[in-house]
């Protein structure tokens, strides 16, 4: 293989690994700039993978599976708000719980529904994401450079692909020229502000951690119904964790929370690629170290020593009013 | 945190409440058994059964229960000072690095009660050793303790593939794990301590680590309400401020708690690896150290609490084990979901039921108290 194709394969794997990543990370990302931290989204994401698998194969239909999903993650995300928000519980607990909840539950009812040892049945083509090829793409290809390119990278992927890289713009049009965003963004702040000036500060948080459960319903409906034919158990392999280091690496900014989701999955490609290769100089690098530095960075980051990580100032306090 | 609520008396708080909690747990989980088509009371009879009904199930809860004891009170120490250490099952993970290699040392020369104290000594130091970053950026740097001590479990997780794949694992062998220990490395069990009470612990692994467990246990007590560094401790936890003002050290007291968290998470490997298999494996922690959470906040952070907890959750392992035997439908994964039940309603919702209790002990006792407080002169 000569070099450009290697290139070529490891771009088409980072974009392939990252696209849940930016969609989890996202769904993070409206959850704490809302003020409501958010370790839950590994949760969220297995069990909107479980249920798009299982309704997808049971009503044979890629739509309904989303909507599973995307029900099933929002069900979970609201269980989350109701104790950090209305019951004001401790926030982290809370997502450490759904956590279990998910990771049991999936298991549990994935064995009863279909006993096939958690799995979910095999998807058919109708009732999967298929791969959509853009136009030209097939008489652009041999076009030097850039029609691999073209063909390859920016044609070839699922809808939901092209969707995950259209809400960081969206994203960021959002957060910083809508009004909800500002007062989203001021919730996370200064929540006194917001009710002062007659807002509720329940009501932002609450569509905050809507958002989240959404955008976590896509993640897991990726994971299940387009990259994979149908859910394996525990399948999200600690994704929901990357996508939370890569929301602090971008300092909880959109666009900086896409190029920290493409670095995490230009790493984990990178891993796959270099798994038992002499490198000149290094030796062989073991994988482990692969796996574990989206990790370190993150940890490095937190430390201070590139720039300075500043989460939402009133994230993981409830909001008490003064009486 | 400080939410204003009246004062309740203390069987109350500490009895009828978390009781209340984890019945709404079990009754949660038992709609979950339903929903699987199996029948919740017959789970729960053979789960007690499993788990209590004889020697060998009684031998198997205890030396499940010894982990979570271990880990629990690495998480309630981390709790009283207002830090929240998710990082017990990587600490627990790093800590059986210590117990092997004090195993692999001296499992030739010493007898075991020799070998045991460096290998006690050796668990604590790997688990505070790798509590120590996070607890130092959380005092110097300001980096949450929370998001830190998840990064670290995945760094201990592949740092420990790493280590039983490329560097202990013994020359010519396939299997990712140490040699077996010499007898020098393996605790005695206590079949002795259940022959008294007539029972005979079959195959189960109840070892030495379960009497290590509740004399951490005490020791616990004795730092966090019997010492000064216990008090600073407390008054970090309570009010960070005010601790600063007193002229605490905050820094100094933040990174001491983590080094205490992570040297009880560690010692948790004793149990399995010496008390049990007698070689290092991978994912030995098995979610031990998650449990940790659910057990401190049960317990309440006290280890009076604790021990019961703990003792609760080994006999959902053990019974747990059992209910697969006889429902096939019913695996160990619903002891994550009852884990995950129990966090909620005890932890993130525990003040769900309190208005309600308020009320009816403000109605029930209303002119009672009344009385009384006129007579105390209030």
């Amino acid at each position: 293989m000569d070099y450009f194709q290697i290139v070529m394969v490891t771009l088409e794997a980072t974009i392939r690994l990252s696209v849940p990543l930016i969609l989890a990370a996202l769904a993070g990302l409206y959850s704490e700039r809302s003020g409501i931290f958010d370790i839950g989204l590994e949760g969220k994401m297995l069990a909107a993978a479980f249920a798009g698998g299982a309704a997808a194969a049971v009503y044979g239909s890629a739509i309904i599976g989303l909507t599973a999903a995307i029900v099933v993650s929002v069900a979970l995300a609201m269980v989350h708000a109701f104790a950090s928000i209305t019951q004001r519980g401790n926030q982290i607990v809370s997502g450490v719980a759904i956590n279990f909840i998910a990771l049991g539950s999936t298991v549990i009812l994935g064995q009863a529904w279909f006993r096939q040892g958690g799995r979910t049945p095999q998807l058919n083509e109708d009732s999967r994401f298929q791969a959509i090829t853009l136009p030209f793409a097939e008489t652009l290809a041999d076009v030097p450079v850039l029609g691999p390119i073209y063909a390859n990278l920016i044609s070839g992927h699922f809808l939901l692909t092209y969707f995950a890289f259209a809400m960081v713009p969206i994203t960021w049009w959002v957060l910083y020229r809508t009004r909800f965003g500002l007062r989203l963004r001021a919730v996370g702040e200064n929540p006194g502000a917001v009710d002062t000036a007659g807002i509720s500060v329940t009501k932002m948080r609450y569509l905050g951690v809507l958002c989240c459960g959404i955008l976590c319903g896509f993640a897991g409906a990726y994971l299940s119904m387009a990259v994979a034919a149908g859910f394996v158990k525990g399948m999200t392999a600690g994704k929901g964790f990357i996508a939370l280091a890569a929301l602090i690496f971008a300092k909880w900014k959109p666009v900086n929370v896409m190029l920290a989701c493409l670095l995490f999955g230009f790493l984990d490609a990178l891993a796959i690629l270099l798994q038992g290769q002499q490198l000149p100089v290094v030796g062989e690098v073991p994988v482990q170290f692969m796996q574990a530095l989206p990790y370190v960075l993150t940890v490095i980051l937190l430390a201070g020593f590139i720039g300075k990580a500043i989460p939402p100032k009133a994230g993981g306090k409830p909001y008490v009013k003064e009486r | 945190m400080s939410v204003p609520y009246a004062k309740l008396p203390l069987w109350v708080e500490y009895g009828l409440i978390p009781l209340i909690n984890l019945v709404v747990a079990f009754l949660v989980a038992g709609l979950v058994v339903l929903i699987v088509g199996e029948s919740p009371i017959k789970a729960a009879t053979l789960l007690v059964q499993g788990a209590f009904g004889y020697g060998e199930g009684l031998g198997f809860t205890l030396y499940y229960a010894t982990n979570f004891i271990f880990t629990g009170l690495a998480v309630a120490v981390a709790f009283h000072c207002g830090l929240f250490n998710i990082g017990g099952e990587g600490q627990a993970y790093i800590g059986g690095l210590g117990v092997a290699f004090a195993c692999l040392a001296l499992d030739g020369i010493f007898p075991w009660f020799l070998t045991f104290p460096v290998a006690v000594l050796a668990a604590a130091m790997f688990g505070a050793a790798w509590a120590f970053i996070p607890g130092y950026l959380q005092a110097k740097r300001g980096s949450h303790v929370v998001i830190t001590t998840i990064m670290f479990n995945f760094i201990a997780s592949s740092l420990m593939v790493y280590m039983l794949v490329e560097v202990v694992k013994p020359l010519g062998s396939m299997a990712p794990q140490t040699r077996t220990f010499l007898e020098g490395g393996q605790l005695p069990r206590l079949d002795w301590l259940l022959s008294i009470f007539g029972l005979d612990i079959g195959g189960a692994p109840f070892n030495l680590s379960f009497i290590l467990a509740l004399v951490a246990a005490f020791l616990v007590w004795l730092l966090i309400w019997r010492t000064r560094l216990g008090y600073e401790i407390r008054t970090m936890g309570a009010s960070p401020t005010a601790a600063r003002y007193a002229g605490i050290k905050e820094a100094r007291i933040i990174i001491i708690t983590m080094l205490i968290s992570g040297a009880l998470a560690g010692m948790m490997a004793l149990n399995p690896i010496m008390g049990d298999q007698h070689r290092l494996q991978l994912d030995f922690v098995t979610g031990a150290g998650f449990v940790g959470i659910a057990v401190a906040l049960m317990g309440r952070s006290h280890p009076v609490g604790i021990i019961p907890a703990a003792i609760l959750f080994g006999m959902l392992y053990q019974g747990g084990a059992e209910i697969a035997f006889e429902m096939p439908q019913i695996s160990r994964d619903m002891i994550t979901i009852i884990q995950g039940l129990v966090i909620l309603f005890a932890g993130a919702l525990e003040h769900m039921f309190r208005p309600a209790i308020t009320t009816f002990f403000a109605t029930l006792g209303g002119a009672g108290k009344q009385s009384e407080a006129t007579a105390a002169g209030e």
